[in-house]
């Protein structure tokens, strides 16, 4: 295995501890903005998206690239903008501001 | 450089997620993530410029504006009652975007992968396209395009063998290289995907829809290996982690295992044949009125066919009414009600109710034996007392609302048919049970009105 590769399994299982601690204990008022914003941030893989759509050759390569880049923007666009508006709703939230 | 600004992304995506796990901050949270998503995308179009050969920017451009327009445009027309829906749509997506990004690198490769970098491809290529065909056909269940019911299909043992099927075939093509044996892979593994999510009940879908997007969170993650860039790694590992732990929640809310919920086609089983024969208490809007008018204190109970009904306003009405009449009403809210984790909340915040009434269930059973009226809206198996005392019943042992505690129950539905377990509910027989039948939002409109006239 390369360097890299370890690195990249480095950063991975680090990440995903970061996430067990960093959500561990969610409010169930909080479970479904968080399952739609966690959603969008899956749409991260728009950087891959593009970096294929860009640099990809031959007509397979163009549509799945414009596949790639349409879909994960739908997640990305639809899912932060969804999410900001569930929560613009939860005005009463203890301690946020009216 | 790069590497250094995709690290503030991440960083950025840690802080967000981090502001989504308290009300105080979740708003900002969530507007920091998407500023880390604009981060990485302006560091991915900055390194695509700097480089010397053509670039098909053509594309790019196209991909953004379609399908930013089309999220957008989801996003801003949703109602807040479809939003199960809506959320496993845009998962659907991702994981979709995740295959799609996998397989154009297997297009663009001349033949030979190193082994590590073709095991994430084809594990992207597959986590993604499970993640993408699965999450359409819970969309498709949740808004009613295909029933809610469970379709056995052959349950676990034929999951397995098209499981199988996916990863014998993925190994082709990491050991021979051979692109058709990953599209076999992909598709075999896309009709696992529906297999799989069309045999699980309507009632399991909290269980599912988090599942599936902490499948897409890893795929996502699997990309990033296959491209080798850390902000993918990073943000993909956080939301399977996030989903994960929403997956394990709800599993432990149902008191079953995440195998169970996946392979057991919950609630296929026939319906009690005795429904709908035995003796029930009907109640007029009249009679629910001088029951709640007349309590001290009220519990309301949301679930699903409230949701359905769109009644969350008329819910918020009828409690304002009460309130005026000096009677305290509450909100007991099971993790599990609705079709995905928090579906109540979100809806009666979107009636402006006070987060401060909203009890979970172990703040809510305490209360029930002190409360005089119960009202249930939409809520069948959270109920359901059989998970206490039926050890033949397949929710046997899931935790419920001890609504049967209460002086008096109320039972706002449709009809007496099960809820979507399919299971008989003792709690409508009850001797201190009022079943209220009608349309949840005219039920409680009724009742408002009758109300106001005493």
């Amino acid at each position: 295995m390369s360097d890299v590769f370890i690195q990249s399994i480095v950063v991975f299982v680090l990440a995903s501890f970061v996430g067990f601690e960093v959500i561990r204990r969610v409010p169930p008022t909080l479970h479904t903005p968080l399952m739609s914003g966690a959603n969008a941030i899956s749409g991260i893989t728009i950087v891959g998206a593009i970096i294929a759509a860009a640099t990809g050759t031959g007509w397979a390569a163009g549509v799945l690239g414009f596949l790639a880049v349409t879909f994960a923007m739908i997640n990305v666009v639809g899912g932060f903008l969804v999410t900001d508006r569930m929560l613009e709703m939860f005005k009463k939230l203890p301690g946020s501001r009216k | 450089m790069t590497e250094l600004a995709y690290l503030s992304a991440g960083v950025l995506f840690i802080l967000g997620l981090k502001g989504l796990t308290s009300p105080k901050t979740a708003r900002r949270g969530n507007q920091l993530a998407a500023l880390g998503m604009l981060v990485a995308t302006v560091v991915v179009v900055t390194d695509l410029l700097s480089l010397d050969e053509a670039v098909a920017w053509g594309i790019v451009i196209a991909g953004v504006l379609v399908g930013g327009t089309i999220g957008a445009f989801l996003a801003i027309r949703v109602q807040m009652t479809s939003m199960p829906e809506l959320v496993a749509a845009f998962n659907g997506f991702g994981g979709g975007a995740s295959a799609f990004v996998a397989a154009a690198a297997i297009v663009a490769t001349t033949g030979d992968f190193p082994t590590e970098t073709a095991v994430t491809t084809a594990l992207s290529l597959v986590i993604g396209a499970v993640t993408l065909t699965g999450s359409f056909i819970a969309y498709a269940k949740l808004q009613g395009l295909i029933s809610g019911k469970p379709v056995a299909m052959g349950g676990a043992v034929t999951n397995g063998i098209i499981a199988a099927i996916a990863v014998a075939l993925a190994i082709v093509g990491i050991v021979t290289g051979e692109p058709l044996a990953y599209w076999g892979a992909a598709i075999v593994a896309g009709v696992l995907g529906v297999v799989g999510v069309i045999g699980i009940g309507g009632a399991d879908m909290p269980v599912v829809i988090s599942l599936l997007n902490s499948l897409s969170g890893i795929a996502a993650a699997m990309a990033g290996f296959v491209i080798n860039n850390q902000a993918l790694i990073v943000g993909g590992a956080l939301v399977g982690a996030a989903g994960l732990i929403l997956t394990i929640e709800m599993s432990v809310a149902m008191n079953r295992s995440l195998g169970n919920i996946l392979f057991s086609g919950f609630g296929g089983g026939a319906a009690a044949e005795d429904i709908g024969t035995k003796p029930v208490k009907r109640a007029t809007a009249d009679d629910v009125a001088i029951a709640l008018g007349y309590a001290e204190r009220v519990i309301v109970v949301p679930g699903y066919g409230l949701a359905v009904a769109q009644a969350q306003h008329a819910v918020r009405d009828l409690a304002a009414g009460l309130e005026a009449r000096d009677v305290e009403v509450l909100y007991a809210i099971h993790p599990v009600a609705g079709r995905m984790p928090g579906h109540m909340n979100v809806l009666l915040a979107e009636a402006d109710i006070d987060y401060e009434k909203l009890l979970d269930l172990d703040h809510a059973n305490p209360l029930f034996s002190q409360t005089d009226v119960v009202l249930i809206v939409g809520a069948n198996d959270v109920v359901n007392p059989s998970a206490k005392t039926d050890e033949n019943s397949p929710i046997y042992g899931m935790p419920i609302l001890d609504v049967d505690e209460a002086a008096t129950a109320i039972v706002v539905k449709r009809s007496l048919s099960p809820g979507f377990a399919g299971i008989d509910n003792p709690l409508f027989y009850d001797e201190s049970t009022l079943m209220f039948f009608g349309d949840a939002k005219k039920a409680l409109e009724d009742t408002l009105a009758a109300l106001e006239r005493f």
